[in-house]
């Protein structure tokens, strides 16, 4: 029927269809793959609402025995752009992403911490076995402000202007490669 | 040291299928019969090596031997017997070794079973399967070693996911991978095609079996899959769109297109450069949906490992067989020349427009698959593509296949009359308009569902009047029986599979006629749906192997009458930290009562409720399909195939 084309070029390029379609197809899955690596493609992020909106306000409780004063959505408005992070005891991608905010701390950097459904002994049991790398801590049991923020999981993490507008999210562990390609440069943006 | 055996029988793999791939071209190019002797017996060697790996790794899950990395990730010493088995392939490394182990016995199938092929073609075929074999080989080595070790070992394993523990999903991966990989036969025997230049009708005789079977086992497996989701997830669905789902569904769709237009390939030599070209598909979609699934750039409950390296390293795989065979068939298919012509009305025409819905319902899929990917790529825009895309984009390209389904049958090869065949249909249509009206007489303005119902009731009959016709029952009803054992099991096995397709469609209609309810119930109320009421008795603690549970017990009356009792479950997993549902259905074929619990407060359940009519059919359909594939394939033709014979035997039929 149709086999019987009488253009030979015509009938070239229609035979290379497929590869083209492929080719385009897989430079795609490509920079897909890439911009895992570098964090700018993430199939499963969900953009937050939060994003150039004021943080929601929020009080919480101090975790006894951290010695770190207790968290409140004031906290987030200062001189200076914060970190909120949400963590739990019980999740194994939160001692994924420890050391770098323990870099942070170190280096100066404003990290505000949320223990998320996490029992106060354990969230405590947590932090001295790797270090607390939180300026100031909220107990968040019910989970009633994560539900405010949106949480996707934990750990989740926000960054917050001065004026209190949140300008970036991530859910999933801080690695070292997050931390150097967007937190710092959205640090000195911000500052 | 049985794992270190294990991990050197996959290198020995690699070893010989290399050795496989070198014998098999180069002898068939230089027609060295000495050669392309040897990749038969290399090819019966890649599978005892790949056999002994999959059974040393087997061995570590049963012994619980948690010096294995992949053991202590995906098993746990408190599984029952079968869920250490199967947790074999319940994760990425296991499921690749598996992939490989099927690869190799459709390499031993077409070694041991193709004796009576050109010996050429034979080679090559062995030695494109066995390249393909090469790669995934050197992927699980360099990749996802699954016979790593872990020092000092861990007391326990970390438990297999608590939802993956069920009968259902036991076998869903094999069979889909039988179907996965038989494909990778008929795109190693479309490459050899473009490699010699030559598409025969002995070549469509010997792709198509494959393509059956590998279309059978995707149906089931598919089946399976939605039926594990249906019973399992307790969302009271069968199917969701999920891009995984429709990752498997495309292989499903290229390869029915193929299956079919491989008949006109070996009865009437025409479609040739089409039924390669589906042959690649057909793989091309397989591995596409292993990409998707185990690269990461999904975001779906489904997906394996989220690892961008082994999702680069699978993509220069897909890019090389894919790619390369895209590209072989772009310089080569100008040289196949279709012997055979027909008019556009004939058994050809129909089987042409067959394909053509099968594909464009196959890239509705792609596209609705592929589509969020790339808008999120390239323009940043994050949403999803879901069940209305879906079904209205393919309603109206199912609609016409449906009916293309009933007449394509009764039309005679080359050169048909729409018009007798529509004659001897017009019972077959009027049982469907019955069956329209019939529901929207009982059931309201429900257009969908009733379409479903007369879409079904149409192919049934349909498939009926075509072997009514071919026993020719009401002409000369005395001659009927013996010649239906006459009639060869592929028309049979058409015939079935056509039917199943009926069944299937009669399911998802009544499906379409389900009712649910959520309600809150104390111990002793009871709530009412669909004409029964449910009374919740109690909620008590049970405990199983390794999990905790909370088990509610609802009667179920029809008026006084007792039905069932029904005993949802919520199972908490403590070592995986999971909590799952376990729906309670009570069928009776004609409809499904399903009851999941849910959350309990203020001294009572959530109890959800679904009356699903016809549900069961679904799978049931599923099943007579793919029933249908396996009568075809015990037809004689494709037992006893004598090449050789073919030419004669050819003209004579034509």
């Amino acid at each position: 029927m149709s086999e019987a084309v009488p253009s030979p070029w015509r009938r070239r390029s229609l035979l290379l269809a497929p590869v083209a379609v492929a080719a385009v197809a897989g430079t795609g899955f490509y920079a897909m793959l890439r911009g895992m690596g570098t964090g700018t493609y993430d199939p499963r992020g969900v953009p937050s609402a939060l994003l150039g909106k004021p943080a929601p306000d929020f009080s919480l409780p101090a975790l006894e025995g951290a010695e770190r004063p207790a968290l409140g959505g004031t906290d987030l408005r200062g001189d200076r752009p914060v970190l909120l992070n949400f963590f739990a005891s019980w999740c194994v991608p939160c001692v994924i992403e420890h050391p770098q905010l323990m870099t942070m701390m170190r280096d100066g950097v404003a990290v505000l911490g949320i223990a998320y459904k996490d029992k106060p002994e354990d969230s405590l049991g947590f932090l001295r076995r790797h270090g607390n790398p939180f300026a100031k801590l909220g107990v968040d049991q019910p989970g009633r402000v994560a539900i405010d923020y949106g949480l996707y999981g934990v750990p989740e993490t926000y960054l917050v202007d001065k004026g209190g507008v949140v300008r970036w999210r991530w859910a999933g562990p801080i690695t070292p490669e997050i931390l150097a390609q967007q937190i710092t440069p959205l640090l000195k943006r911000f500052a | 040291m049985i794992p270190e055996l294990g991990h050197f029988a996959l290198a020995l793999a690699l070893a010989l299928a290399m050795a496989q791939v070198v014998t098999g071209l180069v002898g068939a190019h230089r027609a060295d019969a000495r050669l392309m002797g040897a990749t038969g017996p290399l090819a019966a060697g890649v599978l005892v090596a790949v056999a002994s790996a999959f059974a040393c790794l087997m061995w570590a899950y049963v012994v619980n031997d948690t010096t294995v990395m992949n053991v202590v990730q995906n098993s746990h010493s408190a599984k029952p017997l079968l869920y250490k088995l199967s947790g074999t392939w319940g994760n990425h490394e296991g499921s690749m070794v598996l992939w490989v182990l099927i690869l190799a016995l459709c390499g031993g199938a077409v070694a041991g079973f193709g004796g009576n092929l050109p010996s050429a073609l034979q080679a090559r075929v062995l030695a494109i399967l066995a390249l393909v074999a090469v790669g995934f080989l050197g992927f699980i080595l360099g990749t996802s070693n699954p016979f790593d070790r872990i020092w000092p070992p861990p007391l326990e394993g970390q438990g297999l996911n608590p939802i993956l523990q069920d009968p259902g999903l036991a076998f869903h991966p094999p069979l889909l991978y039988l179907g996965y990989v038989g494909f990778a036969v008929t795109y190693a025997f479309a490459v050899a095609a473009l490699i010699e230049g030559r598409v025969d009708a002995a070549w469509g005789r010997w792709v198509r079996p494959w393509a059956l079977a590998a279309w059978s086992f995707l149906t089931l497996g598919i089946a399976l899959g939605s039926w594990w989701a249906y019973y399992e997830l307790g969302w009271g669905g069968y199917w969701f769109w999920d891009p995984v789902e429709n990752a498997s569904l495309m292989p499903w769709l290229a390869g029915c297109a193929l299956l079919h237009s491989a008949i006109v390939v070996e009865k009437r030599e025409a479609l040739k450069t089409w039924t390669v070209f589906l042959s690649l598909l057909a793989f091309g979609m397989s591995l596409l949906g292993t990409f998707l699934v185990r690269s990461g750039v999904l975001n779906s409950v489904h997906a394996f490992a989220n690892d961008p390296e082994r999702g680069t390293v699978i993509l220069i795989l897909l890019a090389l067989y894919i790619g390369g065979g895209f590209l072989l068939f772009a310089w080569r298919a100008q040289a196949m020349l279709p012997t055979g012509v027909f008019a556009p009305v004939s058994r050809e025409g129909a089987l042409v427009l067959n394909n053509l819905l099968l594909c464009s319902i196959a890239a509705v899929v792609l596209v609705g698959t592929l589509y969020p990917m790339f808008a999120d790529l390239v323009l940043g825009e994050k949403f999803s593509v879901g069940p209305p895309f879906f079904n209205t984009a393919i309603l109206p390209l199912a609609a016409p296949l449906i009916g293309a389904m009933g007449f394509g049958p009764m039309l005679a090869w080359k050169r048909a009359k729409l018009f007798p065949a529509l004659q001897r249909l017009w019972w077959a249509a009027l049982l469907g308009l019955g069956a329209f009206a019939l529901c929207l007489m009982l059931e309201g303005q429900r257009v969908g569902p009733a379409l479903g119902f007369a879409a079904a009731a149409w192919i049934i009959a349909a498939a009926a009047a075509d072997i009514a016709d071919r026993i020719a029952l009401f002409s000369r009803p005395r001659a009927a029986w013996s010649r239906a054992l006459g009639l060869p099991r592929a028309a049979w096995g058409g015939a079935v599979a056509h039917a199943g397709m009926g069944v299937m469609i009669l399911g998802l209609a009544g499906m379409g006629l389900a009712v649910d309810k959520l309600q809150l119930v104390k111990p002793g109320e009871s709530t009412r749906l669909a004409g029964l009421d449910y009374r919740l008795v109690r909620v008590v603690d049970a405990t199983g192997p390794n999990f905790t549970a909370r088990r509610a017990t609802v009667e179920v009356r029809d008026g006084t009458r007792l039905v069932t009792v029904l005993e949802p479950e919520r199972r908490s997993f403590p070592v995986a930290r999971m909590t799952t549902t376990e729906a309670a259905i009570h069928t009776n074929w004609l409809k499904d009562l399903y009851l999941v619990l849910g959350d309990e407060r203020d001294g009572g359940a959530v109890l959800r409720i679904h009356n699903n009519p016809l549900a069961p059919w679904i799978w049931l359909g599923a099943a007579i399909m793919a029933l249908g594939g396996g009568i075809s394939l015990s037809d004689r033709r494709m037992r006893v195939s004598a090449p050789a014979a073919k030419p004669a035997l050819g003209s004579a039929r034509a």
